[in-house]
């Protein structure tokens, strides 16, 4: 989705990186990057370490850094500039029949979240065009007091979060849900972490099962989570999902 | 950052916590956290410096290994306006340092396949 970007802006002297953040690591971000061909940079960053270093909570995130490698813009709600719409999203989970009630459900709060795609990319294109003079550019200051809240529990909670994702990729499935658990109490505000979690549990086979991110019907019980994809966004109005962009 | 040992070198420390070991302390961007004693050799005990700089520490005693957590300066999640040197993988496992980029602006773009 970004390299069409990249390819009309290169030649402004930026360089675009994309970061999958997945504990499942490589071989599940693999089919979605060699779908998207990208010639720039495209890591993989299996213990969020964008959570830690730079404040990412939610995907799509972006930070902006100038050519002195300091920071312009925090960590911020990114959509791509040709945006992929709830029914291309359905589309490329393939050919599945019938799509699941709770599939649905899940499509239609995901189509209320709310993104200014235009304003984010004319703030982009503002930022190629005039450098530190554009008023998209923030000062050091600005940077660290729009970076997001970080209590000393929520510190705790990251190292949670890498331990659960530690103890994931080493096979100990079970021991980490305990870790993913203190992790979504010590950073609530931390969605990414959350869907983390839900991805890696198999509530249901298929092609599915990593956007199921939630029971399956009628085993609500064995679900190890205290909250689902579908009740939380719910419960935060999907509208609020990203915070709207501010100049 | 992740360890099975108490003791890691200081490259893999730097790296994974964005803290730049300085005659003036760890150091991020401008900001620095004096550490008294001054940490020597490329060996450092994480567990004397995590307490020094105010890191959090998680055990898991099964598995014997240690998560070290990030810093919570001002209570915002980023102390410093300079980027670390994010250092990650891409899908061949080749390493890539944010560094690299120096004298170019970077859009860095998370995302997720689920």
């Amino acid at each position: 989705m970004w390299q069409a970007f990249r390819n009309q802006v290169r030649d402004q002297g930026i360089e675009v990186v994309t970061v999958g953040m997945d504990t499942a690591g490589a071989e599940a971000c693999r089919p979605f990057i060699e779908a998207a061909l990208p010639e720039h940079p495209s890591l993989i960053d299996e213990h969020h370490q964008l959570a830690q270093l730079f404040g990412v909570i939610n995907i799509p995130n972006s930070i902006w850094i100038d050519e002195q490698g300091m920071i312009v813009r925090p960590a911020e709600a990114a959509p791509a500039p040709p945006s992929v719409t709830v029914e291309q999203r359905a589309s490329n989970l393939g050919d599945m029949g019938d799509i699941p009630q709770r599939m649905l459900e899940i499509f239609g709060e995901a189509s209320k979240i709310e993104v200014n795609a235009p304003a984010y990319e004319a703030a982009l294109r503002d930022w190629l065009a005039n450098g530190a003079d554009s008023q998209f550019a923030l000062s050091a200051d600005q940077v660290i007091d729009r970076s997001g809240p970080r209590s000393a529990d929520a510190a705790i909670g990251h190292a949670h979060f890498e331990m659960a994702t530690y103890l994931e990729k080493a096979g100990a499935h079970d021991a980490a849900i305990g870790h993913f658990r203190q992790a979504h109490e010590l950073v609530p505000e931390n969605f990414a972490y959350r869907r983390q979690a839900w991805s890696l549990e198999s509530a249901v086979d298929g092609p599915l099962a990593r956007f199921w991110q939630g029971p399956a019907e009628g085993s609500e019980g064995e679900w190890p989570y205290a909250g689902d994809w579908l009740s939380d966004v719910r419960e935060m109005g999907a509208e609020n999902y990203y915070p709207s962009f501010t100049p | 950052m992740i360890t099975d040992s108490l003791t890691v070198d200081r490259a893999t420390f730097e790296q994974r916590t964005g803290w730049t070991l300085k005659p003036e302390g760890a150091c991020k961007g401008d900001h620095c956290i004096p550490l008294n004693p001054a940490p020597e050799g490329d060996r450092l005990d994480v567990g004397v410096l995590a307490e020094q700089m105010g890191l959090p520490v998680v055990h898991d005693a099964d598995h014997r290994v240690w998560a070290i957590g990030p810093e919570s300066i001002g209570a915002r999640s980023l102390a410093s306006a300079e980027a670390p040197n994010l250092t990650l993988p891409d899908l061949d496992g080749k390493m890539f340092e944010l560094h690299s980029l120096r004298g170019r602006k970077v859009l860095i773009v998370a995302w997720s396949p689920y």
